[in-house]
């Protein structure tokens, strides 16, 4: 299944989904405040947010003035392209050896990620190394040890509470050894305003930086897509104190549509570079602008 | 405290801007209500709640008499609290317990909410209220959450039933006759994360309430969810008719839209909030205090109960009579640093006084290693030194910085620290609340 027939799928679970409102929203017979107040509405319950809400449906009136547009249906794909063009970037190809951190708050599914990301390379024919560099939450390294077994992948590991830092250099170090092409870091669920939280993601990274200087090294802030306008402070804050280069949105699976990208698009232009549609280890799939707007309608 | 904050923030400027005005015009009002739908709709608050919820205050607001009554600016603001209070439930709402043991809780919710966490701070909280509890790991699914649950019972000092991978239903059943023989009134269940929309493990739970009857079903809310907040909720909510929420995750920044929207659609009151990654970080939920919160109006009520649990009665007595002789001493400063950690953080419990959380915007955070670095510093002084800091020069500052581990500076801070502090003691004798203002310049 593509990424389209997966998003539809998760979209026809439910009677409340976006599309639904958007879809009311569009059937208007013409072009009049309530037509408007329809669309805010829809794109409010997506968590697209207050502010990029008001911005995509003003820049919409722009274009419908100035081509003269009538028809709703005309609308909606204006409305569409707009979405897409605020989604769409270019993303380079990686190169190896290949170094993926992936960080964000407790709870977003970052360790089932790794284990996807790891599937994924594998089955690209590429070696792979996971570096257990969550040592605080309980148990968070034999969750991983499972998903390594289960992708067949090594994972290495220190012990609950030691240093992250030093995992992550382990791991590279044996990746150097063994001429690894992609290391894989999980890290420990952080909220964003802990400062002393976000000084040891720094630490990890610099680590990285030190010790395989000639990597590609990408820095993926995965966020829920049940979280809510928070997401924007989350992406903001971690691009802000380790450079992101893109974002991992999970649980696409859900009734929440992870509308609060195209918010956090106009604010820190993250490109979506993931999505997770299910429990499954083949459930994380490249992220496809147009793909992503058309399930949405 | 970082909860609500961005919220209140925006409300109370909004009140700034109405408070003291002996006049009030209805397009005022208006301009106000629409800044409030944005606030609430930027908090996350469910769109249709926030529709409601305007409504409401705008209807109430508009009404003759306050547009005539002397103090409009207040009324409105008294208004908003009213409605916030009522959105959120009113009061408290404790705990149920079983009529005959084992008192059953039964916890779900969305994949990564934090239930296992939960489940571990809802024991701690229960044990020290003189419950005897018991975690059961019924999530069979997610890798390794067994061997999380049990780590978990370790750190808070309780046992943890599992039975590996086999059907819940059969654990919980097992559980409780283990419950019963071994003398423990209390039973937690530790249901794996699902989505509302997954009919199967749905089920699943529907069969465990069945069976169980548990006294209570909690479900685990993460705090900084969305508008589908409320989907889930009520999928849930209608599905097992559950008893009561728990946010988890209120110590980021979330402005939390989500606790004020789920109380609005299932009804059914939230109980507990998760603030922070120990297990200790856990606090009933109380609706009016949360409103005064979130209008800026401080939360002095939990701070005081925070403070009862960190201070014995005697602790506190002595410390007031120390305020009172102006005798503060290094090593009482030490031994409040201690209690201090008991109390949790201090950024935290700033925002709770009155007219401070608004203020207090870009504070330098207060971490627990700066504590511990003070304690250090504390403890390389002689006796000597710590009654009388004022000998403290040049060569014995350099003797502590070496001793502590830390550098001079650092010990020159702290020394700072504690003057202002003193001074700050002195105040608040002479000035109660008044007194209280010149804490902002101590963080």
């Amino acid at each position: 299944m593509g990424f389209f027939q997966k998003i539809v799928a998760g979209i026809k679970k439910t009677k409340d989904a976006l599309s639904k409102k958007l879809f009311f929203a569009f059937s208007a017979r013409a072009l009049d405040d309530e037509f408007y107040d329809n669309l805010e509405e829809a794109l409010l319950v997506a968590d697209v947010g207050y502010e990029a809400t008001e911005a995509l449906i003003s820049e919409l009136k722009d274009e419908i003035f100035s081509r003269k547009i009538k028809k709703p249906e005309e609308a909606r794909d204006v409305l569409k392209q707009l979405m897409i063009d605020d989604l769409d970037y270019e993303i380079p190809e990686f190169e190896y050896p290949l170094v993926i951190l992936l960080s964000g708050v407790n709870g977003v599914g970052k360790t089932t990620a790794i284990g996807k990301l790891a599937h994924m390379f594998k089955d690209m024919g590429k070696s792979v190394v996971i570096a257990a560099a969550d040592t605080f939450r309980a148990a968070a390294s034999d969750q991983l040890e499972v998903w390594g077994e289960r992708a067949g992948v090594r994972v290495i590991r220190h012990n609950e509470g030691a240093d992250p830092a030093a995992v992550v250099f382990d791991a590279i170090s044996s990746a150097k050894a063994k001429n690894t092409d992609v290391v894989l870091v999980d890290t420990a669920g952080r909220l964003h305003n802990k400062k002393n939280l976000m000084a040891e993601l720094q630490k990890i990274c610099r680590v990285v930086e030190r010790e395989l200087p000639q990597a590609d090294f990408r820095k993926y802030i995965v966020l829920d897509a049940t979280t809510g306008q928070n997401a924007v402070s989350q992406a903001k804050i971690f691009s802000e104190d380790i450079e992101t280069d893109g974002i991992v949105l999970t649980k696409l699976d859900g009734t929440a549509k992870g509308g609060v990208v195209l918010a956090i698009s106009k604010e820190v232009e993250l490109p979506v570079t993931y999505v997770g549609v299910g429990e499954k280890i083949d459930d994380l799939i490249p992220f496809d602008a147009t793909d992503f707007v058309n399930a949405l309608f | 405290m970082a909860l609500f904050e961005n919220l209140s923030d925006r409300m109370n400027h909004i009140f700034s801007k109405l408070r003291n005005r002996s006049k009030l015009t209805e397009l005022e009002i208006k301009q106000a209500m629409r800044e409030i739908r944005v606030a609430l709709l930027e908090a996350d608050v469910n769109y249709g709640v926030v529709k409601e919820f305007t409504a409401k205050v705008s209807e109430k607001a508009l009404g003759e008499e306050i547009l005539k009554s002397l103090t409009p600016g207040q009324q409105i603001v008294k208004i908003v609290y009213d409605e916030l209070v009522a959105l959120m439930g009113s009061t408290h709402q404790k705990l149920a317990v079983g009529d005959r043991p084992p008192t059953i809780y039964m916890m779900c919710g969305l994949q990564g909410a934090g239930k296992t966490t939960m489940c571990g701070k809802l024991a701690l909280y229960l044990k020290k209220q003189g419950k005897k509890v018991l975690l059961v790991a019924c999530d069979v699914y997610r890798p390794a959450a067994i061997k999380q649950l049990k780590i978990v019972a370790d750190r808070v000092q309780t046992e943890c039933f599992e039975m590996g991978q086999i059907k819940p239903l059969k654990i919980a059943q097992e559980a409780v006759k283990y419950a019963l023989k071994n003398g423990y009134d209390t039973v937690i269940l530790d249901t794996a994360g699902r989505l509302h929309i997954d009919e199967a493990l749905m089920d699943e739970l529907v069969g465990l309430k069945k069976e169980m009857k548990p006294t209570e079903i909690l479900l685990v809310v993460d705090s900084m969810t969305g508008q589908d907040a409320v989907t889930v909720a009520d999928a849930f909510n209608k599905q097992l008719d559950i008893t009561g929420v728990i946010m988890t995750k209120l110590d980021g920044d979330t402005r939390g839209g989500a606790a004020l929207s789920i109380k609005a659609v299932t009804g059914k009151p939230i109980k507990f909030s998760g603030t922070g990654e120990k297990p200790e970080d856990i606090e009933a939920f109380h609706p009016e205090r949360m409103a005064s919160r979130i209008l800026g109006m401080g939360d002095v009520l939990t701070l005081i109960e925070k403070a009862q649990d960190a201070f014995t009665q005697e602790e506190a007595e002595k410390l007031s009579k120390k305020m009172r002789e102006n005798s503060f001493t290094l090593e009482d400063y030490l031994e409040q640093l201690e209690s201090m950690k008991k109390m949790g953080n201090l950024g935290d419990m700033v925002a709770m006084i009155p007219g401070l959380s608004g203020r207090l915007k870009g504070a330098p955070q207060i971490d627990e290693k700066q504590i511990s670095h003070s304690k250090a510093i504390i403890r390389s002084m002689t006796p000597q030194e710590r009654r009388n800091p004022e000998i403290i020069k040049a060569s014995r500052r350099k003797r502590i910085a070496n001793g502590s581990g830390t550098s001079i500076q650092e010990v020159n801070q702290l020394l700072k620290q504690f003057e202002m502090m003193k001074d700050m003691m002195a105040k608040m004798q002479k000035g109660g609340l008044r007194g209280l203002r010149a804490l902002k310049g101590m963080f």
